[in-house]
């Protein structure tokens, strides 16, 4: 969990250009003003092509926050 | 910095680190502002963002109209009014194969014939308000294929198959963009195919965010079109300068001799050398000069073209550096001598401590890293799309010719003590006349591309040529000139606006393969002549500074303008009093034919 949260920070902070900004288990599209619906495309393929992960669809759609996202992907890497 | 902008792209970085990267390339001065409209038949952020990147780096600041979402053709054709008031040089019609409208699985060959007319004209019809009503450039992307094809092979065979069909209409876009010089094919056919259909297209983002290509893919487009548009705006490059050693022979001539290079059909390893031969002579037939810079003894380093399986001959060169010299020295040696910036140079060399040394003295040279596998020599330059032309003009067939007179010119003039005879004995003839149909394009080329003897660096697309051409308060001149070693071709330019008395010259420019030639006397005498048939009683000249035309800063004070305003910004303003007395400047020049 805290491995690939410390992976995802500096992808989040990249795209959402905000150096300061600090991404939690808790953080979601409704906590991160910036995370609009067009950042979102952006986080999500950077996060594909920096993990090498596929999200299938829907995926995303059933998470409430990067937490479960980050179970998601443990899975994945797993996998 | 630039070389994010090469190939092979970190995805990576640039998926993620677009905004920053943004930032730092908006901090550059003297970009050029163009206005970009993007037509989408799919989403278009992920695209106007990467182009916005590419663009960037390229020297070019993109201020963007963003349709919106698969409105490409309505806001084209029926709701056009913001369209009309953002005014755009250049509209992008980013459709892709989910926007063409098939015809029936199985339906005969008439019905497809016909599915296929009526999808063409669609998009004439937008092609053509575009230009002729918009008056913009046009950038059409042809048609990539879906990942699918329920025919399997058939599918490129039977003429209701997906592929068959897309193919028919790539061929019908080539054909008419032949005939359009203003409308521009962007090829992701191909490009496609070289990303791979698998990675070109994502179902997930395309049901997701209606991404037609997958973010990553996106990238890649956006290079292809910050070339073609680098193309329109003069910026493509025209110079490539090649080592020798290991880059266009395998071994060392001064060690292994002639006999010993590996050159030729007879292995692998020579093989290579001589496709990659091939290819250089490709990109100098169609107008990129060829030049040598290399680390050798110069008369050995001349030896290796009597290889007899050389493809480049020593007439290939514009430019031969054989010497001891740092590189970067003898390129800005080759600049200077060929009269081109080194914005237009791609360096190529397998060693990889001359790439850095060039990289980090001259940084506007375009360095790609060739790695040293000479099989993958051809891939690394060409997907680089340094030279990516517009259109081939017949200016740019005769290119090389002109470049190779003026070594020839060079040595006769030495030969004279005195210019003037020198230029007498050149026997040049020119052709002044008032902007004609048939140039155009080379006209429209050149008021992109010419950078040095321009007083006023303003760029025009055709479409703002055209609307002056036909304004009968402007005065417009192409010159054209040709001596006894060849033909130049149109080389210099000038509009000028009447406003009351005088005679405004907004536009003065001069290739700089033709300087020293009497040709800006000969300018001058003809803007007088036109001048005083429309009344006007004085020229004004305006100088605009820029990085590269300080050579023209004095030029109104040699022609005996007087100043008027120096501005703070180094702007000058300059002014010629006109009467009939006026005493031709022109005296080298002596056959004119004016029009």
């Amino acid at each position: 969990m805290d491995e690939i949260l410390a992976r995802l920070q500096p992808i989040f902070r990249d795209v959402l250009d905000d150096p300061s900004l600090v991404v939690t288990a808790e953080s979601s599209a409704r906590t991160i003003e910036q995370w609009d619906s067009l950042a979102h495309i952006s986080i999500v393929s950077a996060i594909e092509q920096e993990f090498k992960v596929r999200f299938a669809l829907g995926e995303l759609e059933t998470l409430n926050n990067v937490g479960e996202m980050i179970g998601l992907m443990e899975k994945k890497l797993r996998g | 910095m630039t070389r994010r902008f090469e190939y092979p792209f970190d995805l990576a970085v640039m998926l993620r680190r677009r905004k920053a990267i943004r930032a730092e390339l908006s901090a550059q001065t003297q970009l050029l502002d163009v206005r970009l409209a993007v037509l989408g038949g799919s989403t278009t952020n992920e695209l106007r963002d990467f182009l916005e990147l590419f663009l960037l780096a390229s020297g070019i600041r993109p201020i963007f109209y963003e349709s919106e979402y698969a409105k490409y053709e309505e806001e084209v054709l029926l709701d056009d009014a913001r369209l009309r008031a953002f005014a755009p040089q250049i509209a992008l019609i980013h459709t892709t194969w989910v926007n063409a409208r098939f015809p029936g699985p199985f339906s005969n060959s008439e019905t497809v014939a016909s599915a296929a007319r009526s999808e063409f004209g669609r998009f004439e019809a937008i092609w053509i308000k575009l230009i002729n009503d918009i008056g913009c450039t046009v950038i059409q992307n042809n048609f990539d294929e879906p990942r699918h094809r329920s025919l399997g092979s058939i599918d490129a065979v039977a003429c209701y198959g997906y592929s068959s069909f897309l193919r028919q209409l790539n061929a019908d876009f080539a054909a008419a963009a032949r005939q359009r010089p203003r409308l521009l094919i962007n090829d992701i056919s191909h490009l496609a195919a070289v990303v791979g259909l698998d990675a070109w297209h994502d179902p997930t983002y395309w049901l997701n965010y209606k991404l037609a290509v997958s973010p990553a893919a996106t990238v890649t487009l956006a290079h292809q079109l910050a070339a073609i548009i680098r193309g329109i705006f003069g910026k493509s490059r025209k110079v490539l300068v090649l080592d020798l050693d290991n880059t266009l022979w395998g071994g060392v001539i001064g060690d292994d001799g002639v006999d010993g290079l590996r050159l030729g059909k007879e292995t692998p390893e020579g093989e290579a050398y001589t496709a990659f031969q091939e290819y250089c002579l490709e990109l100098k037939r169609r107008g990129i000069l060829l030049a040598v810079c290399s680390k050798n003894d110069p008369l050995i380093a001349r030896e290796g073209f009597s290889h007899p399986d050389t493809v480049l001959q020593l007439t290939d060169f514009a430019a031969f550096k054989a010497n001891w010299n740092p590189k970067h020295e003898a390129i800005a040696e080759i600049a200077h001598e060929l009269n081109l910036g080194l914005d237009s140079f791609v360096f190529v060399d397998d060693n990889p401590a001359e790439r850095e040394i060039v990289a980090a003295q001259l940084p506007v040279v375009a360095v790609p890293n060739m790695g040293s596998d000479p099989s993958r020599y051809i891939e690394l330059l060409d997907r680089q799309l340094y030279f990516e032309p517009v259109g081939i003009s017949a200016e740019d067939l005769q290119r090389a010719g002109f470049y190779v007179a003026n070594v020839e010119r060079n040595l006769e003039q030495a030969t004279f003590a005195d210019y003037g005879a020198f230029l007498d004995s050149l026997a040049m003839k020119a052709v002044v006349a008032p902007f004609h149909d048939t140039y155009m394009d080379r006209i429209t080329q050149l008021t992109n591309k010419s950078n040095q003897f321009n007083l006023t660096t303003r760029r025009y697309t055709i479409g703002e040529l055209e609307a002056i051409r036909a304004d009968p308060s402007a005065v417009t001149l192409y010159a054209r000139l040709s001596d006894k070693f060849g033909d130049n071709g149109i080389v210099s330019l000038a509009i000028g606006k009447l406003n009351a008395s005088d005679l405004e010259i907004d536009l003065w420019l001069m290739s700089c393969r033709v300087l020293k030639r009497d040709l800006e006397h000969l300018m001058l005498d003809e803007l007088v002549a036109r001048a005083l048939t429309r009344g006007a009683t004085a020229l004004v000249g305006r100088y605009r500074p820029t990085a590269k035309n300080r050579m023209v800063s004095d030029h109104y004070a040699k022609l005996g303008f007087g100043l008027v305003t120096e501005h703070p910004d180094g702007r000058t303003d300059w002014r010629l009093p006109l009467n009939t007395e006026y005493q031709k400047r022109c005296t080298h020049i002596k056959d004119v034919i004016r029009g």
